[in-house]
């Protein structure tokens, strides 16, 4: 089984990114870039996967400026055997990433995809729902179980409601939740042989794929910030006070 | 043109979440139509008939559309959709799983999770959790949309509502007979207490709460309050309650009108899907935990002292 995870840099979880002044995005200078937390965890189900002998190759792909190779040697360091790099600078939109990542598709015809479920800066969730369709692939979203049998992937899912489990035909979309795994660090022996697996250069002009959007970004803005509160000494003054000053209890 | 809302429904009801994206669809100033796609729904199909604003039903009633699978209802979808200016679905798993497969094969781009219908094609939607709020404006011919369920009232039922609903209602008979996703099984975790999304009051527990035993003392101030019962990621992955409590960037996103944190830090990540409640209440006992800065009261004191009184206060 060839498994293809495509990757996302994005603005490290931690960071708590600020608007810019002249409202055109947030400050991405000098602050701290990684993998997109639900990719490592896709990367990690892969070679699992590989690991049991349920797959034999892992490509990682990622759609993203010059630095985005950072992430493609990073995911080679925790296991994937090659990478592909489709290099675009700037905001891309779920669409157009979706319509690259088939195009590759089509070339590859791997047997499962893995995606995260959703990129952390754009909170988009919508990359792995699109290629599906757009591959006519049946999906298995937002996945805490994954097992491979009888030529099917069976999927647990996170739903609102509780969970569901849903067996898919081969090729499929997988997209993870945070509780799929719990993805692994990277060895030094292993950062030092990802350098030297290969990677592959593509644009999408080469690909073939019109990139346009037909979104445009008006501004972005701070969210309005919320009145300044204050501590109470007692768990009483608490009660009195959600009772007699904000009024929301009984 | 009118808008397509896609029903929230477990087929015998309708979720309420509807009704905020009926609201939401009403900013459009057009006719609200409501699909209804499931088998045995036609219970939910009448729920959706009372909602003000809403002229017309279609209910897609059989068997291929029980479990209401993206793979299945896609197709249904796409069909409609050239008939409206806009299709909408709540934020939730369902509609997240179902509306960027329906964007993708109408080649259109998808906007998730808007907060704010500034106009029929410019919206905002929060990025970065919830830290940036971006104004986007769509020249597609559809908008497909996700909305925020939270930002958005439940619209009004309409006053003949008892005589069975205005709305017209409309069968529609394509299904789409797939093998390629099929249904197992499903767990559905079911409670007394309102539902988490759409609760007026919210209790959560974090890693603070130091087991799954120590969470029965806030279901019983839940009980009092009529609250549900909310988690971080970290009591999800301690293994104090289920995923489906978890509320935050990754999780469910609220806005009650009270929300109590207890033994919650504040993490980004949780604050992004609570952050837009009314009143905040943080019980913490580190007077430098961040989620005192969002908090309308905070008590910095000790949970296991703090949630007694509180049980024997209200
Ligand atoms: C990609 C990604 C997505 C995520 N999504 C979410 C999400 O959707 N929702 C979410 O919640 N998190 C999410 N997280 C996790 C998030 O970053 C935090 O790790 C998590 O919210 C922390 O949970 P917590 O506040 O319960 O735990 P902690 O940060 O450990 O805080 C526990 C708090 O309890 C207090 N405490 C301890 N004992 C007591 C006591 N006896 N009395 C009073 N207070 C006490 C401590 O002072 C502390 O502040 C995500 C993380 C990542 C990387
Ligand atoms: N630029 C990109 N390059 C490769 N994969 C991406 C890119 N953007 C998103 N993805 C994948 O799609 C998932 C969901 O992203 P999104 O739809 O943007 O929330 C991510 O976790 C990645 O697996």
């Amino acid at each position: 089984m060839k498994i293809l995870v495509p990757i996302k840099r994005v603005v490290d979880a931690n960071v708590k990114v600020r608007v810019l002044a002249d409202h055109t995005g947030v400050d991405l200078n000098n602050v701290k870039m990684a993998m997109n937390p639900f990719c490592e965890i896709a990367i990690e189900e892969a070679v699992r996967l590989k690991e049991k002998g349920l797959a034999n190759e892992i490509i990682a792909i990622t759609v993203g400026d010059e630095k985005s190779q950072e992430q493609l040697r990073t995911a080679m360091a925790l296991g994937a055997d090659r990478s592909i790099w489709i290099e675009q600078g700037g905001a891309i939109e779920p669409l157009a990433i979706a319509k690259l990542l088939k195009a590759v598709v089509d070339k590859e015809t791997p047997d499962l995809i893995i995606l995260g479920k959703q990129s952390i800066d754009g909170d988009n969730n919508q990359v792995g729902q699109m290629l599906a369709a757009m591959c006519d692939m049946p999906q298995g979203t937002f996945a805490f179980n994954l097992e491979i049998a009888e030529g099917r992937a069976i999927v647990s899912r996170e739903v609102d409601g509780g969970e569901q489990i849903v067996s898919l035909s081969l090729p499929a979309v997988v997209t993870t939740d945070l509780r799929l795994n719990e993805p692994r660090y990277a060895k030094l022996p292993d950062i030092m042989k990802a350098k030297k697996k290969p990677l592959e250069h593509l644009t999408a002009q080469a690909l073939g794929i019109n990139i346009t959007s037909s979104l445009t970004l008006l501004s972005v803005n701070e969210p309005p910030a919320r009145a300044a509160g204050v501590l109470v000494a007692s768990t009483e003054e608490l009660v009195n006070k959600l009772r007699h000053e904000a009024r929301v209890i009984q | 043109m009118s808008v397509l809302v896609i029903a929230e429904h477990s087929n015998s009801s309708l979720n309420i979440i509807t009704g905020s994206v009926i609201t939401a669809a009403a900013q459009f100033n057009t006719d609200i139509h409501v699909l209804v796609a499931g088998e045995h729904c036609q219970a939910a199909a009448e729920a959706a008939r009372q909602y003000q604003g809403v002229s017309k039903v279609l209910i897609a009633d059989n068997p291929a559309n029980a479990h209401q699978l993206p793979e299945a209802l896609t197709p249904l979808v796409t069909e409609l959709a050239g008939n409206y200016c806009a299709v909408m679905a709540a934020a939730s798993t369902t509609g997240k799983n179902l509306m960027p497969r329906v964007a993708a094969i109408l080649d259109l781009a998808q906007i998730s999770d808007i907060v704010t219908v500034i106009s029929p094609d410019t919206f905002i939607r929060p990025i970065y959790a919830g830290n940036a709020l971006a104004t986007v404006q769509s020249s597609d011919s559809i908008k497909v949309i996700t909305v925020r369920s939270s930002a958005f009232p439940e619209a009004e039922k309409s006053a003949e509502a008892k005589k069975g609903g205005q709305a017209e209602l409309e069968k529609i008979d394509l299904s789409i007979n797939q093998d390629k996703s099929l249904f197992v099984s499903e767990t559905l975790v079911s409670s007394e207490r309102p539902e988490l999304a759409s609760a007026s009051v919210v209790i959560s527990g974090g890693r603070g709460l130091g087991s799954a035993e120590n969470f029965s003392v806030l279901e019983r101030i839940a009980d009092k309050l009529g609250a549900a019962i909310g988690a971080s990621r970290a009591a999800v992955d301690a293994g104090y309650v289920g995923n489906d409590l978890q509320v935050g960037q990754t999780g469910k996103i609220v806005a009650p009108d009270l929300y109590i944190a207890v033994g919650i830090s504040g993490a980004i990540q949780h604050l992004a899907g609570m952050k837009d409640s009314k009143v905040i209440v943080a019980i913490n006992n580190d007077a430098d935990a961040p989620i005192f800065q969002i908090a309308d009261y905070g008590l910095v004191g000790d949970l296991f002292n703090v949630l007694p009184e509180l049980e024997s206060l209200l």
